[in-house]
């Protein structure tokens, strides 16, 4: 043996590497406590709920998650424990500006998830089609929305998710466009699976698309999640429900339109999406007041 | 008025949909100009995210602030990616950070008189993307220490001047010796040794109120 157990007296009197590396060990350690010892769901539901009853009492509710959310663990040490710094209107902020993307940058297959391979995927094939606002209400043209999803079976063609359901060789789940004029997007897909996560015990994802935005701001900027309608799995998922705000989480989900469905094709879901954030082209609310 | 979409986890998977080939590269290799920002990120306990994106916006080193389209540039034969055009500045850089939470971007140095990148920071655990600004102000050995490099860019610059005096280095890129690369860690929180979190950056904060 040429290992031997950590002095416990090295972590908490001196501070050469003898600490760092006891400091080290024992996060190992406590995670991988942590992974073995998964959380219940009903205590995860219990967790959830009372950060929303807290955030209820909040006078001040924004419509984003608090970056703080107990109960999607791995916000823990990812979230800064001080508040962002408020930046004063400086009408010379980079931010205010974002970057541009143009034809070059999309093809016109890229926004049909179905026809990426040389055969076609298996799934329930939908069309997902919205508009993209800014918060004054006006359409974002011509930016670019990228999407990414797992497949019908719930399997994301990614190395690290390695859970037994099947990946599909006809299927990537990458797509991106650019909005036209009037905000619009639309993509061509097939539903996505629900799929089990290692959050907690029994921990399983609502069936959803990332989406990914851009404003003509860089403050605009939005990744989000969309979900569909009617899943039962809603309540269970601390992801969706680290939006404390009921109507916010609400704007998450996409609505069945009939409309938009193809007869003996597809079915179609409409979703809008309102970019946050303050733009050089958008009138600064501060002087309404 | 609309009411906001809000925000989501970037989550693990994005790997194979946002990052591109060359999204750290906004210049060609060997571009005379170019100046190579790189860093960790590291979370509470002081260990790296493996699993974070970055992306950074800046005007040209004119100041304009139009940028340009092409960053995702496509090859209309393969579906692949094609490459920016050397000849278009995009001002735009996406790249994911590796095993060690290392990212590393080659561009060209922001303005003088705004010398500054902003960084949007996303990552799996994460609820909701963090803004912060990485300053290339100051050339190595051209002033004494952080404190008189951090006196100098705030005497310019309204964003950095808001920041807490105390907190401002983190907000600092640093220069290696030769001059050209700069070095910008991020830190989601105060590490395990009292390691400073870097200072995020509020934009939303002028939201109307709620009608």
């Amino acid at each position: 043996m040429t290992t031997t157990a950590p002095d416990p007296a090295a972590s908490t009197t001196t501070h050469g590497p003898a600490a760092s590396t006891a400091t080290h060990e024992q996060a190992t350690a406590h995670e991988q406590a942590a992974a073995t010892a998964l959380p219940t769901q009903r205590r995860i539901s219990a967790e959830i709920a009372a950060a929303h009853e807290a955030a209820g009492r909040d006078p001040v509710r924004s419509p984003h998650p608090p970056r703080d959310f107990a109960p999607y663990r791995s916000s823990a040490l990812r979230h800064p424990r001080l508040p962002p710094v408020r930046v004063p209107a400086d009408p010379e902020a980079a931010e205010l500006y974002g970057p541009v993307f143009g034809r070059t940058d999309v093809t016109d297959l890229d926004a049909d998830l179905t026809r990426q391979h040389t055969g076609e995927p298996l799934g329930e094939r939908i069309t997902v089609a919205g508009r993209v606002l800014d918060r004054a209400g006006r359409p974002v043209a011509g930016q670019l929305v990228e999407i990414w999803q797992a497949n019908a079976s719930g399997r994301y063609a990614h190395q690290r998710d390695q859970h037994p359901a099947p990946l599909d060789p006809h299927f990537t789940g990458v797509g991106r466009c650019l909005t036209d004029r009037q905000g619009a997007y639309r993509f061509t897909t097939v539903k996505p699976g629900a799929y089990p996560w290692r959050n907690h015990e029994n921990a399983w994802r609502p069936a959803h698309i990332h989406f990914s935005l851009f404003g003509t701001a860089f403050t605009q900027r939005l990744v989000t999640q969309m979900y569909f309608p009617g899943d039962p799995l809603f309540p269970y998922d601390p992801i969706l429900q680290s939006v404390t705000d009921p109507a916010a989480r609400e704007r998450l989900v996409a609505t069945y339109d009939h409309g938009l469905s193809t007869p003996e094709w597809s079915l179609g879901y409409r979703w809008d999406i309102v970019l946050d954030g303050p733009a050089a082209t958008l009138p600064d609310p501060e002087e309404d007041r | 008025m609309p009411l906001p979409t809000p925000s989501q986890t970037v989550g693990p998977f994005y790997g194979y949909a946002l990052p591109f080939p060359g999204g750290g590269d906004l210049v060609p290799a060997g571009h005379p100009d170019a100046v190579t920002l790189h860093g960790r990120v590291l979370d509470g306990a002081g260990d790296p995210l493996p699993d974070a994106l970055l992306e950074t916006w800046q005007a040209a080193p004119d100041g304009g602030l139009a940028g340009r389209p092409g960053s995702l540039r496509r090859d209309p034969v393969t579906g692949g990616f094609a490459g920016r055009r050397g000849t278009d500045f995009t001002g735009f850089g996406r790249v994911a950070t590796d095993a060690d939470g290392h990212w590393e971007i080659r561009t060209l140095p922001p303005p003088a008189r705004a010398p500054y990148l902003a960084v949007c920071l996303f990552a799996r655990g994460l609820t909701h993307h963090l803004f912060t600004r990485a300053y290339l102000g100051v050339p190595a050995g051209e002033v004494a220490s952080d404190e008189v490099a951090a006196g100098e860019v705030a005497a310019g610059d309204a964003v950095f001047a808001a920041v807490p005096a105390d907190r401002r280095d983190t907000l600092l890129a640093r220069a290696v010796a030769d001059g050209r690369t700069y070095r910008f860690d991020i830190r989601i929180q105060e590490g395990p040794r009292g390691e400073k979190e870097t200072v995020f950056l509020d934009f939303l904060a002028a939201r109307p109120a709620a009608g």
